[in-house]
């Protein structure tokens, strides 16, 4: 939408302060209300807001499908990674206490690293939900 | 050791990423491969645990059972995660080549990880001992199942992928209702505190919505009589590898997840002295068994058929159930191992046949008992396992489950499961007489499948004699696991 100064200048001020907002809900998650998934989502609507507003080829040089795929997996990867950090440290499958010197640091520690793996999976999945229908629309108007 | 329990669910679900993330190749299925024989040790040291120390539990996170998810290990669900490990250690091997031939390239990995994530789901159903855990592991088997379904090469593999998908959600969604209001009533998730706080309140009639909706929620997954529309499409356009390692396990665990709700959660008691389901179960299951086989008879395509008899065998399975007796849960439980071996050659015999033919339709298997006679002869001896022949595993099972009959004398039951029996000789015979007795009719001759897809296939034949001439390990984990069910719900 090259023509569409107010949108583009709008969602120029905008994505920043939802990046923002995301990284707020996500650290502040294991406080009050929020966490991993929530803040993925909101991260991903600044990218699909950046797609709507500036066409996909402008999103898809920031993101590309590939590394979605890729963070997506390490998303799970991280999750799965503190659990088997907890089984190594002598704890049991997602123990966060061993995960430092003492009990609530280790339950902080866990819960954050957690948090950060499922944000990342759910955002980098839905932008990459977003390329392929984008990608069906034009091969279907091709 | 004790993490084994939290590790056969683990090792799955860690490779899937893993797999998606290598490139396209050889890789990802050499890990896969990897990670299901490991996980068929697990199983089968697990199995050994509890024989040796009795029900195992883990809580997850070290928090306390009630609160936290507790994973419990019996011999009912050691005997699944043990069916589950023999049949992907199998499927994995058979899967390379002929996923080669029947995906794009780029597909690879992303098929892998789905399978991964299959096993890890339904073992994750089996490993668990918290309802809600099953909720969720249900819908990671179950998301990962439509996408496998949806990679098959006909096109038709979509629209039966979205019927699973929907009538799938519906019975998920159910089976959460189910969970959600028995929560209302009890405050908690965890089967044993369940078990032992729902007799107060069963009287309520929250609780009977509950068994309502929970019944309905599994029979839908499990493909019971008159909620089995989705299957047979399912099983026939998925790829070869999918079908053979849906077929054995998916509705396998489903009973299972039957099994440990009326008898372990709900108890013998409630579920079949207060409510008539014995009863509807059985009657649903006897129409199913002949309906289905029936059906089967008259399928044009040889997965379709398969399909079809796997609603049949399924209704073998909830007959037991429905016999509430030590015996008829060994024939359920037997039924439910013995099933996924023979159902899983079958499966991977058409998977041969499809790779050198391109589909399954039995007009085009003219002559293949000739060009292809190990395969045939796989899917002879699958065959006989399927009817019942003795020194195979079917005929085990069926024995046991005309004993349990005859044990409440329930003649009928009898004639029932032989005229099953009967329909079953009638349709395997179909593909038999086009594949030994009609001449080819087509010049190219085609050339036996490859040694990759016919190994793996033969393990499963034999094992289908193996266990049909050794019982031991079978029968003695399915009367453990039966007496075991049957104790908690006294």
């Amino acid at each position: 939408m090259p023509n569409h100064v107010i949108l583009r200048v709008v969602a120029k001020v905008l994505i920043p302060v939802i990046v923002l907002f995301a990284l707020y809900v996500q650290f502040h998650g294991e406080l009050g209300p929020g966490g991993g998934f929530q803040a993925g989502v909101i991260l991903a609507s600044a990218f699909i807001l950046h797609l709507l507003i500036f066409g996909q080829r402008e999103t898809r040089k920031i993101v590309s499908l590939r590394l979605l795929r890729i963070l997506g997996a390490c998303g799970v990867l991280i999750y799965a990674g503190v659990g088997i950090a907890s089984l190594l440290l002598g704890g049991k499958f997602l123990d966060y206490n061993v995960l430092a010197h003492d009990p609530v640091h280790g339950q902080h520690l866990g819960i954050t690293l957690i948090e950060i793996g499922v944000a990342l999976t759910v955002s980098s999945t839905m932008v990459a939900l977003i390329y392929i229908f984008v990608e069906r629309l034009r091969a279907a108007e091709e | 050791m004790e993490h084994l329990q939290v590790l056969i669910v683990l090792v799955p679900l860690l490779s899937a990423p893993l797999c998606a993330l290598l490139p396209s190749g050889r890789w990802p299925w050499l890990l896969a491969t990897l990670a299901s024989w490991a996980t068929l040790a697990m199983a089968l040291v697990l199995l050994g645990r509890v024989e040796s120390l009795g029900p195992l539990s883990y809580e997850l996170g070290n928090w306390a059972a009630p609160w936290g998810i507790e994973y419990r290990l019996d011999y009912a669900n050691a005997m699944v995660q043990l069916l589950l490990g023999v049949v992907a250690a199998v499927v994995m091997p058979f899967a390379y080549r002929s996923a080669r031939q029947e995906l794009d390239n780029d597909r690879q990995p992303g098929f892998y990880a789905a399978l991964m994530l299959l096993l890890a789901g339904l073992l994750g159903i089996t490993a668990t001992g918290d309802a809600f855990n099953v909720f969720v592991f249900l819908e990671v088997s179950s998301l990962s199942t439509y996408t496998l379904i949806a990679l098959g090469r006909d096109r038709r593999a979509l629209t039966s992928s979205f019927r699973y998908l929907i009538m799938g959600t519906v019975g998920a969604t159910f089976f959460l209702i189910g969970v959600g209001l028995l929560y209302s009533l009890t405050g908690t998730l965890n089967m044993a505190d369940l078990a032992e706080r729902l007799p107060a309140v069963a009287s309520h009639r929250t609780v009977h919505t509950a068994v309502a909706f929970l019944v309905v929620g599994i029979c839908l997954k499990l493909a019971l009589f008159p909620l089995h529309l989705w299957l047979p499409n399912a099983y026939a356009y998925a790829p070869s590898a999918v079908s053979a390692m849906v077929a054995a396990t998916s509705t396998k665990v489903m009973v299972y997840v039957l099994i440990r709700f009326l008898y372990t959660i709900l108890g013998v008691d409630f579920s079949f002295g207060r409510l008539p389901l014995a009863q509807i179960l059985m009657v649903l299951s006897v129409i199913g068994m002949l309906t289905a086989s029936a059906v089967a008879i008259s399928q044009p395509n040889a997965k379709r058929l398969l399909a079809y008899s796997s609603v049949a065998q399924v209704g073998y399975m909830v007959l037991g159930v429905s016999l509430v007796s030590a015996l008829g849960l060994t024939a359920a439980l037997l039924h439910m191992f013995n099933h996924a071996l023979m159902k899983g050659a079958l499966f991977m015999a058409l998977g041969c046949v499809s790779f050198r033919l391109g589909g399954t339709d039995v007009a085009q298997m003219k002559g293949l008992g000739r060009s292809m006679p190990w395969t045939m002869a796989a899917f002879v001896a699958g065959g006989l396992s399927l009817i019942g022949v003795p020194l195979t595993v079917g005929f085990i099972s069926k024995w046991y489950l005309v004993l349990a009959a005859l044990e409440q004398g329930w003649w009928p039951l009898v004639v029932a499961i032989l005229l099953s029996s009967l329909l079953a000789v009638i349709y395997v015979w179909r593909v038999v007489e086009v594949a030994y007795f009609q001449p080819s009719e087509s010049r190219d001759i085609h050339r036996e499948a490859p040694l990759a897809l016919l190994l793996p296939t033969w393990i499963l034949v034999l094992a289908n004699v193996y266990f049909g001439i050794d019982t031991r390990l079978t029968v003695g984990v399915a009367e453990q696991a039966a007496a075991a069910l049957l104790g908690a719900g006294r």
